[in-house]
């Protein structure tokens, strides 16, 4: 099994992901079954439910928004050869800096909107430096360490929305409405600014600056100085040394991108739709960009393409509730574990089951080992 | 605070330690042979949805415990083919485990029995009750020996688990793997044997835990019961540098923070007013942090945790 693993670049960069995509649905599709219900028209259902309207595109671009924020911020840790599982923290404390930036600082309206960004940024970027520093300056593991401070930032934003920024008349532990001038606009508002008519959705601006971030982080990666620094400290750090780069340093840097980019998930659910603080927001989007950016191989491109199908997945995941009751938007879950599994874990074997079939042979069973 | 009120803390936190226990001696015995385990949440949620769900079809409890041991151990060999065989991500697996079981409890869970995800009230047989009948005894002895099966089961684990890895052949050779497998290979011991030993054995203990939860603890399953208790877990292994009786004591002081932080919920402190009961939740994880950190005391992992072993070179 070690024989060299050669194939054409586009079946590496496309086929493989593909086939693992093709194989976590499949598996999805024996769930279906086992709890009785037909695959088919539930792929039907997932499918027309996420792209069949203006308004189900709308929602399926809303959720893509998310995933682009947190798979670009695992992507980030990724070229530097950290896993950052700590995307749900992260994009936690940026609603939480969002959200006492837009309260208490008295701004003029036309800045809330910047503020609110930065505010999430730097907040996020904090929760991520914390655990690259540690790692990079202490020795402790980055995964343990952003997995406790995935729950430190759960049990800070409960104690924060309980007992200091719930109105006293409130009973519901969430924050008075931001001021309107820090509303995202939605982009059906935008739309009929310029004359368009688009479906009311919760679908809005942050999508544009998603898509910045993903050109941005593309610039960074493999266009700049200090996308080299990463990627190079991420294949090897000792060579890193010998070539003049810190690997601590771009350590921390990595960590603080990788933060301010998840915290961009509070910016569109936070800024871009409810318009107030409340507790669980980041319901698992964090986790998600994981699977994201491993079936996006870390390219802002793939991670793009990614978020669109995962966008798919919950709205399609939320009409299926309705449509099929059996099934619960959790199926979603299901198909992002599966993927992360494939994608992620097994990507050896998917590897060299595409490359068995390139060399022309049968697949040869897999890892045998003494 | 007077004797009454703590026997019920001391009572509450033996039955908050159990879960924790069996998942921190599960970590322990996986990440002792290499392999990183951080799906131990997902098994121990597993489990206890089979063992709810199988005590609840059957009838009885020790089904319940079978089919949980089952559930999780079989997670436990998706994650062993994926780290040990395919010589994958080992943390990528176990995040994939965790949202496997988050996914599949809520959904199987709601399609069975359409209630969002419960299993219906377990009742009388269903459940792991007092093993022993000491109803008309003191309260102390009530809370020494009225507890459940799985509780004896659990704490006996502790000095199995000493035992097998610290006196006998078995544990010296599975804890060389976790160090320096190249040097158990050349022994000509099978380093893979020894570690899907090891994640099989993490299996059926997140499988005992698990059920206690959804068992014993509660009276049937609740989408996401495990709040947390796998990481919690992880931190106690931690805490305890990979050792099993400090592993019962890390154990027991996070299950005592646990029922510290249920009693002091909303109780006015003389002199400090109503306690934040955040701050006693988030001990656990900022303690875990601060240790791993190397401010106070240092806690070294086994040296080949985290590394699929490649034996040609």
């Amino acid at each position: 099994m070690a024989a060299p693993m050669k194939l054409p670049r586009w079946a590496d960069v496309a086929l493989v992901p593909a086939v693992s995509v093709v194989a976590a649905f499949l598996v999805a599709g024996i769930v279906v079954l086992f709890i009785g219900e037909d695959p088919l028209t539930v792929t039907r259902v997932l499918i027309y439910g996420s792209l069949g309207s203006g308004y189900a595109l709308g929602f399926t671009l809303f959720y893509a928004t998310n995933f682009i924020f947190t798979g670009l911020a695992v992507a980030v840790a990724f070229h530097a050869g950290l896993f950052n599982i700590g995307g749900e923290g992260q994009a936690m404390l940026g609603g939480v800096g969002l959200a006492l930036a837009l309260l208490f600082l008295p701004v003029p309206p036309f800045l809330a909107i910047p503020l609110g960004i930065l505010a999430a940024a730097a907040f996020g970027a904090f929760w991520g430096v914390v655990p690259g520093y540690l790692q990079a300056y202490r020795g402790s593991h980055i995964v343990i360490t952003t997995i406790m401070f995935n729950w430190l930032a759960s049990i800070l934003s409960v104690y924060l929305l309980v007992n200091v920024l719930r109105p006293p008349t409130s009973m519901n532990p969430e924050t008075p409405l931001f001021p309107t001038a820090s509303f995202v606009p939605a982009m059906h508002e935008l739309g009929a600014a310029v004359g368009l008519e688009l479906p009311r959705s919760q679908l809005n601006a942050s999508l544009f600056l998603a898509l910045i971030a993903a050109w941005l982080v593309w610039l960074l990666i493999f266009r700049s100085r200090l996308g080299y620094a990463i990627r190079t400290v991420g294949a090897n750090p000792t060579a890193a040394v010998y070539a003049g780069i810190s690997p601590r340093a771009v350590t921390v840097v990595a960590m603080a991108i990788s933060g301010a980019l998840a915290a961009g998930l509070a910016v569109n659910e936070l800024m871009g739709y409810q318009h107030r603080l409340l507790l669980e927001f980041t319901s698992g989007y964090g986790f998600v960009g994981i699977a994201v950016a491993l079936m996006g191989r870390g390219h802002p491109v793939g991670i793009i393409l990614a978020s669109l199908l995962f966008g798919m997945l919950y709205q399609g995941g939320a009409e299926l509730a309705f449509e099929v009751p059996a099934i619960t938007r959790d199926m979603i879950v299901v198909i992002g574990g599966v993927l992360i599994l494939f994608a992620g874990a097994l990507d050896g074997l998917f590897k060299r089951l595409v490359a068995a079939a390139f060399a022309g042979r049968a697949a040869r069973p897999v890892a045998k080992e003494a | 605070m007077d004797a009454m009120s703590l026997l019920a803390l001391g009572e509450s936190t033996l039955r908050l330690t159990i879960p924790l226990l069996c998942a921190c001696l599960a970590g322990l015995w996986s990440e002792r042979s290499g392999v990183i385990d951080i799906g131990l949440e997902g098994k121990l949620l597993i489990a206890a949805f089979a063992a709810a769900s199988a005590s609840y079809a059957t009838g009885s409890a020790y089904w319940g415990l079978l089919a949980g041991i089952g559930a999780s151990t079989l997670f436990a060999l998706v994650h062993g083919f994926a780290s040990i065989s395919q010589r994958g991500n080992q943390i990528v697996s176990g995040v994939a485990i965790n949202m496997l079981a988050a996914g599949l409890t809520a959904v199987i869970g709601n399609a069975w029995y359409g209630q969002g995800g419960r299993t219906p009230a377990l009742e009388g047989e269903q459940r792991f009750l007092a093993l022993f009948d000491v109803s008309d005894q003191s309260r102390l002895v009530q809370v020494l020996f009225g507890q459940s099966f799985l509780v004896y089961l659990a704490l006996l684990l502790v000095p199995l688990t000493w035992f097998v890895l610290a006196k006998t052949r078995f544990g010296l050779r599975l804890r060389a793997v976790g160090e320096k497998p190249a040097a158990v290979d050349t022994a000509g011991i099978s380093v893979t044997g020894l570690r899907y030993v090891a994640v099989i054995l993490a299996g059926v203990f997140c499988g005992i835990g698990g059920a206690f939860i959804g068992t014993a603890l509660s009276a049937g399953f609740l989408p996401g019961m495990t709040a947390g208790k796998g990481f919690i877990a992880l931190a106690a292994l931690i805490f305890a540098k990979w050792r099993a009786w400090p592993a019962l004591g890390a154990c027991a002081l996070f299950g005592f923070l646990e029922a510290l932080s249920i009693r002091l919920q909303g109780v006015d402190i003389p002199g400090l007013g109503e306690m934040p009961v955040q701050a006693i939740q988030a001990l656990p994880y900022a303690m875990t942090v601060i240790l791993l950190a190397g401010f106070v005391g240092r806690a070294i992992p086994p040296r080949a945790a985290g590394e699929p072993y490649v034996k040609e070179r």
